[in-house]
């Protein structure tokens, strides 16, 4: 009996979950430019739409060098700056980590707003580049948790008994401490390059008259009706986003990683 | 090599590119929203400095504070749905095998993931007149023709759980699992029904962290932007999304920015009461 209650309360959990995506999934094959459930007829071609069609793929080709760099640069800010919050005793520098979880915790649009009254001010409003720093802002949180984790979880023996073999701080970093923290690294870097994509009101605030990311090609698109490619690329969206976790998952420690990311939120 | 304090300004050479982004690209916009919010607006668009506090009189006017309520409102339900739903399911979550804990892991964090423009075209499909659940309902026999069932808030509600259930899930994933699970042993070996066990011991165990989620979640329903607009009717809209209507359509930076600054108030005292409720629980 609660056997049976745990499994329906477990398929009614995901049935919600995943509802919305089926149907938008059966709505990407529809033959025709209409919006119907169940499908009619079967066509891959709204796929094909997202690299075939000039404005889509641009989208998809800005949305993706966004993602990529932005998620850099977040990794460049974040892993020297956890490196000194291990390497040193400096309690006040943990305002820099505070700051860094900051923007992710409040309220997204006031990060878009402030970001979008300082490029207005400073005269760069509409430049690519400044999407890529607001994300990469944004987002530093991500590599930020993973990386103090990382951190946390080296044995401080193994970096003492390089130093006293003569070993710099230059050489310990590269030799010992970063190949440790690499698997934390790069999972903070592919949290960072999953969330920019998806990423909308960031990106439309810094740079939306200018330069159209899928998110805001998909929102701009949804202004004036339906068009089956929106489906076919949120498909796309939810496989890629599906693809890299799981990745993450088989070379990291999900359950770890979710553990702490969590309980430093909080 | 032991933790030590930086000695010379070389030791702080890490910190130089981390500290100096993030002051530059959010301590100072921050500092200039602020700023803003006291400009005086120009017809047109435009607006020049100056120190005026006419942008956050308008809080003072009916309108703002319906919305200012709704939004209150609508983050609230949010917040008491997702825990209500996310509870019992985190428990069973955590009482699954590995491989099962992660495949679902990954699900929760695809969803997760998904922009709030990907999340409003879904849920808008779904219940869309041509598309959605309507024609299944029309199958059963429950209905004559198939309807569009948004926008409407039933529509708009059900977009944000949504959105925020996988975080709710995800927040609570880890005290759940650290949980000592010998708490429920004991419960079920002294005669308690699971249900009983779960009400009577689960929930006042964890009852700091309830509290600390519901709060965490409103703040994230609070931030949700697009959903309102794509799901609801203008009624609807929430202050986040009247920030960015303000900012972008009615060119009306001075009140956006005060809005904006108005939110974060609100955001950082729930914070503030999150931390407060997380050190009570540490020592007790």
């Amino acid at each position: 009996m609660t056997q049976w209650l745990k499994r329906f309360y477990f398929l009614l959990i995901g049935l919600f979950l995943s509802l919305p995506l089926i149907v938008v999934a059966g709505v990407s094959v529809n033959a025709k430019q209409i919006l119907a459930f169940p499908p009619q007829g079967f066509s891959l071609s709204w796929y094909g739409e997202i690299f075939a069609n000039p404005e889509w793929r641009s989208a998809l080709i800005a949305s993706v060098v966004l993602a990529t760099t932005s998620a850099a640069l977040a990794v460049l800010i974040a892993l020297p700056l956890s490196w000194f919050l291990w390497r040193r005793i400096a309690p006040w520098a943990n305002i820099f980590q505070v700051l860094g979880i900051a923007p992710f915790t409040l309220p997204p649009v006031i990060t878009a707003l402030g970001l979008l009254t300082f490029w207005a001010t400073t005269g760069f409003y509409g430049q690519p580049w400044t999407a890529v720093i607001g994300h990469a802002i944004f987002f530093v949180t991500l590599p930020l948790v993973t990386l103090s984790l990382g951190f946390s979880a080296i044995d401080r023996s193994f970096v003492e008994a390089a130093a006293t073999m003569g070993a710099n701080d230059r050489t310990i970093f590269r030799t010992v401490v970063l190949p440790l923290i690499l698997p934390y690294l790069v999972s903070g870097y592919a949290f960072a390059f999953v969330l920019s994509l998806n990423e909308y009101i960031v990106a439309y605030m810094t740079v939306g008259f200018t330069l159209e990311t899928l998110p805001i090609k998909i929102f701009n698109a949804l202004r004036y009706g339906y068009t089956p490619t929106m489906a076919s690329v949120t498909i796309l969206f939810v496989f890629t986003a599906a693809v890299i976790f799981s990745l993450v998952a088989k070379f990291g420690d999900l359950p770890k990683l979710l553990g702490a990311m969590a309980s430093d939120d909080s | 090599m032991k933790r030590e304090p930086p000695q010379s300004v070389a030791d702080y050479g890490p910190l130089f590119f981390p500290a100096g982004m993030l002051l530059i690209f959010f301590v100072v916009p921050f500092g200039t929203m602020i700023a803003v919010s006291f400009f005086q607006r120009q017809e047109g668009g435009f607006y020049t400095p100056a120190f005026v506090f006419s942008n956050y009189e308008r809080f003072l006017s009916a309108f703002f504070g319906g919305v200012l309520g709704f939004s209150l409102m609508l983050a609230v339900t949010v917040a008491i749905c997702c825990v209500v739903l996310a509870l019992p399911f985190t428990y069973l979550l955590s009482r699954l095998s590995r491989r099962l804990q992660v495949i679902w892991l990954v699900g929760l964090l695809s969803v997760l993931s998904l922009s709030e423009v990907i999340i409003g075209f879904a849920w808008s499909t779904l219940l869309s007149r041509t598309a959605g659940l309507s024609n299944l309902l029309v199958k059963i026999g429950l209905l004559d023709q198939p309807i569009a069932l948004f926008p409407s808030f039933g529509a708009v509600l059900t977009g944000m759980v949504y959105q925020a259930l996988p975080y709710t899930i995800l927040v609570l994933y880890p005290a759940i699992v650290r949980l000592d699970p010998t708490l429920m042993e004991a419960a079920r070996t002294l005669g308690s029904s699971p249900m009983r066990a779960f009400f009577n011991v689960l929930v006042p165990a964890l009852r700091n962290t309830i509290m600390a989620t519901l709060i965490m979640v409103f703040i994230f329903a609070l931030g949700s932007y697009l959903l309102p607009q794509i799901l609801g009717r203008p009624q609807h809209w929430t202050l986040s999304v009247l920030i960015t209507d303000q900012a972008i359509y009615q060119s009306n930076m001075p009140f956006a920015a005060a809005m904006a600054v108005f939110l974060v108030l609100v955001t950082l005292g729930l914070v503030a009461l999150t931390l407060l409720i997380g050190r009570k629980g540490e020592k007790a």
